[in-house]
């Protein structure tokens, strides 16, 4: 035994030794990659063509598979626009490269594939998709000092930590519910509303900002529900609903969960209205909750593709390529065209020298006009309302600002500044 | 690393000292040549790596030397993680020194686990499996809920801007300075979690050459045979409960605050599963075995990942089969393909060989 | 009081999607003392397999591309089920017992993965195939569909009790329960049983799929999961190896989640609400096997570690 305690003793000693001994020998190695990712784009720019790697996060596993897909063939598809277009930023040829990667829906995953990401030395990040996965993924890009910017993270918390190098294209779940709620309270006359959410970061928090947003204008809220995201039978919430007589049901939450809940609202005799976030606005949806889905509405942060110059040119192109969109892809393909609109502005593809002209950006994307306020979130956030008519999607009306029509401009501004506790 | 060489070297001190110091400056190197060969994601990968063996030695207590199959462990390294969230973060406004919050989280899921311990007492084999799950899973659902109408968790949103550790006015989450040499944060985080990794190791081989160590051996072979013999079987499925679970609770600190972020969907009943596995699969009961399964199942989905892609490349020219389901594919085939060819996990105890030949040696302890 | 008999039908029918699963779990559990847990898998994959042939030949009239699709899926079914006997569980008969379970978990992985690489990573909507009508009772709403997925769980039960009970196989399936190597020296072809056994379990696994997704008109690669754990839950609550046990706590279990999620807010006073009603079915079961450690009418007793 005694052999052994002096054995254990050493090994401390040792390890504490070679600590010393070799940190020193191994420090500028070590030391090297992880402040300085922008030394790997040349300083000068030559003349030969010089490859730029974007890196894409979204999760390609798991229940969410179909989502991450989607992002990552958008950032394609954007990459692949611009190399064939031919690109070229501070008079050097540039090829991008998509340097895609699967975070599982996972936060420990996310920061495995940030850091694999931050060693590639990309020149800057799109994504992630969720928002359980961009904030800790954000501290390490911030870190690093690389770009990030997400076409889908909607959790407030995400802008407000303070990291200069976090931006996303898509309104966050303030701007959003509370558009929502209020419209749920006047346009659709609901006196008292009923609120499902399927208990994530995305639906818990889009449905709050409802509630308040509902109550605001006058509404009750009769009864709060609550699913999961793995969920298909919805039969016992919504009878409980039933018997509260509520004029509106919202759902926060995803397609998956919101076109079997329409149905079975059908089925149960459910008369009221029924009303999503950006989560159930696919065509999903729709196929999911057959004739259900008839007259229920949904909204989606922007613009509706068709009334932006380009949009209607990118969904055909996408639907040739990939298939339907699914969701976020058009804000993805905006996430990768505001980076490298902001390279182009400052003629470098250096993350440092890049990163202040994000912040400046004045960009026509396919989803809005894109700037955004000092803490990287949307400026404006418009948000458009749809409803199914005879089996599709029918664009309503936006409300918010940054609007082509802009029928209530006055109203989005404010939800900027409004923090979350 | 150390019980590998643990009955050869007993017997000769100088050997001993000198693997000793070879394996020790070998740790202390290895975050250095894996930084700058393989570059930081590995070194990260490595630090999961350390966290996932604690976890699996902690559950090594339960599963692989008492025989009580616990589905639901991840709750213990959620009630950790969630700890230090809340008492090192602006969520409540606390920001408790790292030394006091990583053993009162171990203290906690020690207490964690005795709750569950506690009802379980007459359940065994599977029944004892669904239940753990269950408390597992309830853990995970009160961590998801708990915003109304009381805001403790913040629900599904999760507690971001966790304070990082730091020791003694040394915070890890920047590069160190020490005595002019620097040492990125990654690195640091390796070192400490090393530290308690080893002392996890150290504890978990005492307890195996301990009374209550062999007592729960005594209860995983034959329950009623262990009682004949006086061994008080309730007061010791209860401490194997609350020592594995104590180990959960120190991994679920560090993790938190390596992290930076915590929220529930990291303690879902898979990660429960992943640790399971681990145990089973590195050879239950047997701590080099176990710590050897955490390793694998943290590196190989990881080896996967940085591979599926560029090796289809290599061989076909182009990517025939989806990287990401390939990896997986890949990933479910080794543990298929471990558990047939060797069903007693990669590296088995030698206990039972150990416990017929060495009646005179008393194990060292 | 409408209310309260919708939950409770509610619950029923959710019950009986668990029971049909619950059926599978037991069944094999009850022959070889072992946890299928790929068994959710094989139901996904029976449910894909039924929604994509429906799709494929949705001009047929219903009564024929039912059964055929049925027919398809419990082909495919029975095969996977096949192979995971002879692949994962065979080689480990006499090996430490958790390992069939990492084999368990290594073929849920495949399986899920197979099919994100056959049918995609999207949710599918199951076709509209099956006219659905809508009938009342005392105030409350069931459709046709629903009615039919109660009496086919009812129905599967009793089948398979019949099977085991009065059959020459079902003589063979308990005696190799009791004891393997006697019934071997009996004359009974074990592998053999063993096999059928995972087989049947497998064709009931792809009836349950057919009907889930049907019901739901949904289906996804990654849906075996939750059903899965959700139908095991089920079968030990009844008593795992119990075929009546299954039943019962499938359909309770059903109730129970469907009454917690509907009253669990109003007995708090709003402290708690629906999002406990998982909570609210594991406290249930823990009580349960507290005072019924074998469940509720499971006799035997599991030595596993």
């Amino acid at each position: 035994m005694n052999t052994l305690r002096v054995s254990r003793m050493t090994l401390a000693l040792s390890a504490a030794l070679a600590l010393f001994g070799c940190g020193q020998k191994e420090e500028p190695k070590a030391a090297a990659p992880a402040p300085a990712p922008a030394a790997a784009a040349p300083a000068a720019p030559a003349a030969t063509a010089i490859t730029v790697k974007i890196g894409h996060v979204a999760p390609l596993t798991g229940p969410q598979a179909h989502l991450g897909k989607d992002n990552e063939n958008a950032a394609r598809m954007a990459i692949d626009e611009l190399n064939a277009k031919g690109l070229e930023i501070g008079g050097a040829k540039v090829t991008l490269e998509l340097v895609p990667e699967d975070d599982q829906a996972d936060p420990k995953q996310g920061t495995i594939v940030a850091q694999k990401l931050v060693d590639a030395k990309v020149n800057g990040v799109v994504g992630h998709l969720n928002s359980g996965t961009t904030i800790p993924a954000s501290k390490i890009y911030f870190d690093a000092g690389i770009p990030q910017i997400s076409g889908s993270a909607t959790n407030p918390k995400y802008t407000q930590q303070g990291f200069a190098t976090a931006f996303r294209v898509m309104a966050n779940d303030v701007q959003q519910g509370k558009v929502l709620g209020e419209y749920a309270a006047k346009q659709l006359a609901g006196k008292s509303v009923a609120i499902i959410d399927d208990r994530t970061a995305y639906g818990q928090g889009l449905a709050d900002e409802f509630e308040k947003g509902a109550k605001g204008a006058g509404a009750a809220v009769v009864t709060r529900e609550f699913t999961n995201d793995k969920a298909t039978d919805f039969a016992a919430i919504l009878t409980k609903i039933k018997s509260t007589k509520a004029d509106v049901i919202f759902y926060g939450g995803m397609d998956a969960q919101a076109g079997p809940m329409a149905k079975q609202m059908k089925s149960l005799g459910v008369k009221a209205a029924f009303l999503t976030g950006d989560g159930g606005c696919t065509p999903e949806f729709i196929k999911l909750a057959g004739d259900a889905s008839e007259g229920q509405y949904c909204s989606l942060p922007g613009v509706p593709l068709d009334q932006m110059p380009g949009g209607k040119a990118f969904n055909d192109a996408f639907s040739a390529k990939y298939g339907q969109i699914q969701l976020y892809a058009p804000y993805v393909y905006d996430a990768v065209m505001v980076m490298v609109d902001a390279m182009k502005r400052a003629g470098s593809v250096e993350a440092a020298k890049y990163l202040p002209e994000i912040g400046k950006t004045d960009y026509q994307g396919v989803t809005a006009k894109i700037q955004f306020d000092e803490k990287g979130d949307l400026k404006g956030g418009a948000i458009s309302l749809y409803q199914v008519k005879g089996g599709k999607w029918e664009y309503r009306e936006t409300v918010g600002g940054g609007a082509p029509a802009a029928p209530v401009a006055a109203e989005a501004p404010k939800a900027d500044g409004e923090k979350k506790s | 690393m150390m019980t590998f060489s643990f009955d050869s070297l007993r017997q000769d001190k100088r050997a001993a000292i000198a693997a000793t110091v070879g394996i020790g400056l070998v740790l202390a190197v290895f975050p250095f040549i894996v930084g700058s060969a393989l570059g930081n994601s590995w070194l990260r990968i490595l630090d999961f790596a350390l966290l996932y063996i604690m976890l699996a030695l902690g559950l090594n207590i339960v599963v692989g030397f008492a025989g009580l199959l616990d589905m639901g462990y991840i709750a213990f390294y959620a009630v950790g993680a969630y700890l230090y969230a809340l008492l090192a973060s602006p969520h409540f406004g606390l920001h408790l020194p790292v030394w006091i919050i990583i053993p009162c989280g171990a203290v906690l899921a020690g207490i964690a686990g005795a709750l569950l311990g506690a009802p379980t007492l007459r359940l065994r084999g599977d029944y004892l499996a669904i239940v753990t799950l269950g408390f597992g899973e309830i853990v995970r659902i009160f961590m998801n809920n708990l915003n109304a109408p009381v805001n403790i968790t913040n629900g599904p949103q999760g507690i971001s801007s966790i304070d990082p550790i730091h020791l003694g006015g040394v915070t890890l989450a920047k590069p160190l300075s020490v005595l002019g040499i620097t040492v990125p944060s990654l690195h640091a985080y390796y070192y400490l979690f090393l530290a308690l990794a080893l002392l996890i190791i150290f504890v978990s081989i005492r307890l195996q050459d301990s009374r209550i160590g062999r007592a729960w051996v005594a209860i995983r072979e034959d329950e009623i045979a262990a009682k004949a013999c006086g061994i008080n079987t309730r007061n010791i499925k209860l401490l194997a409960f609350t020592m594995g679970a104590s180990f959960g609770g120190v991994a679920g600190g560090l993790f938190a605050g390596f992290q930076g972020f915590v929220s529930p969907e990291s303690f879902n009943l898979m990660e429960s599963i992943m640790i399971l596995c681990m145990v089973v699969l590195g050879g239950m009961g047997h701590i080099p075995g176990v710590i050897l399964g955490g390793v694998m199942l943290t590196v190989l989905p990881e080896f996967f990942r940085h591979s599926a892609g560029p090796i289809q490349q290599a061989l076909f020219g182009k990517i025939l089969l989806d990287p990401e389901a390939l990896r997986m594919l890949l990933f479910g085939l080794a543990l298929v393909l471990v558990m047939l060819y060797r069903p007693a996990g990669l590296w088995p105890s030698t206990i039972r060989r150990r416990e017929f030949s060495s009646g005179t040696d008393k194990e060292g302890a | 009081m409408d209310i309260f008999v919708q939950q409770i039908i509610n619950g029923l029918v959710l019950g009986s999607i668990y029971a049909l699963v619950a059926l599978g779990y037991t069944m094999v559990y009850g022959i070889m003392g072992l946890i299928n847990f790929a068994h959710g898998e094989v139901v996904m994959i029976g449910a894909m397999v039924a929604l994509f042939f429906v799709k494929a030949f949705s001009g047929l009239p219903v009564v024929i591309l039912l059964p055929l699709a049925l027919a398809a899926a419990v082909c495919v079914c029975m095969a996977i089920g096949f192979s995971i006997e002879r692949i994962a569980y065979r080689p480990l008969r006499h090996a430490p017992k958790l390992a069939p379970l990492i084999t368990a978990i290594g073929i849920s992985i495949i399986l899920q993965h197979l099919a994100m690489l056959i049918w995609g990573r999207n949710y599918h909507a199951f076709p509209p195939v099956i006219p659905v009508s809508a009938h009342e009772i005392f105030g409350a709403t069931i459709t046709s569909l629903q009615v039919f997925i109660v009496l086919i769980a009812a129905a599967m039960m009793a089948g398979l009790t019949l099977l085991i009970q009065r059959t020459r196989l079902g003589r063979a399936m308990r005696a190799t329960s009791q004891n393997p190597a006697i019934a071997q020296l009996m004359g009974v072809n074990i592998n053999q049983i063993i096999s059928a056994t995972f087989v049947i379990g497998s064709a009931l696994a792809a009836v349950a799929g057919l009907m889930v997704s049907a019901n739901y008109s949904i289906a996804h690669y990654y849906m075996g999961f939750m059903l899965g754990l959700k139908a095991f839950t089920a079968a030990v609550l009844g008593g795992i190896g119990n075929l009546a046990g299954a039943m019962l706590g499938g359909i309770l279990l059903g109730i129970i989640e469907s009454l917690g999620a509907g009253y669990i807010g109003d007995l708090t006073g709003g402290f708690l609400g629906s999002h406990y009603q998982d909570i609210f079915a594991f406290f249930v079961l823990i009580g349960v096997l507290i005072f019924r450690p074998s469940g509720l009418i499971g006799e035997r007793v599991a030595e596993r570690a």
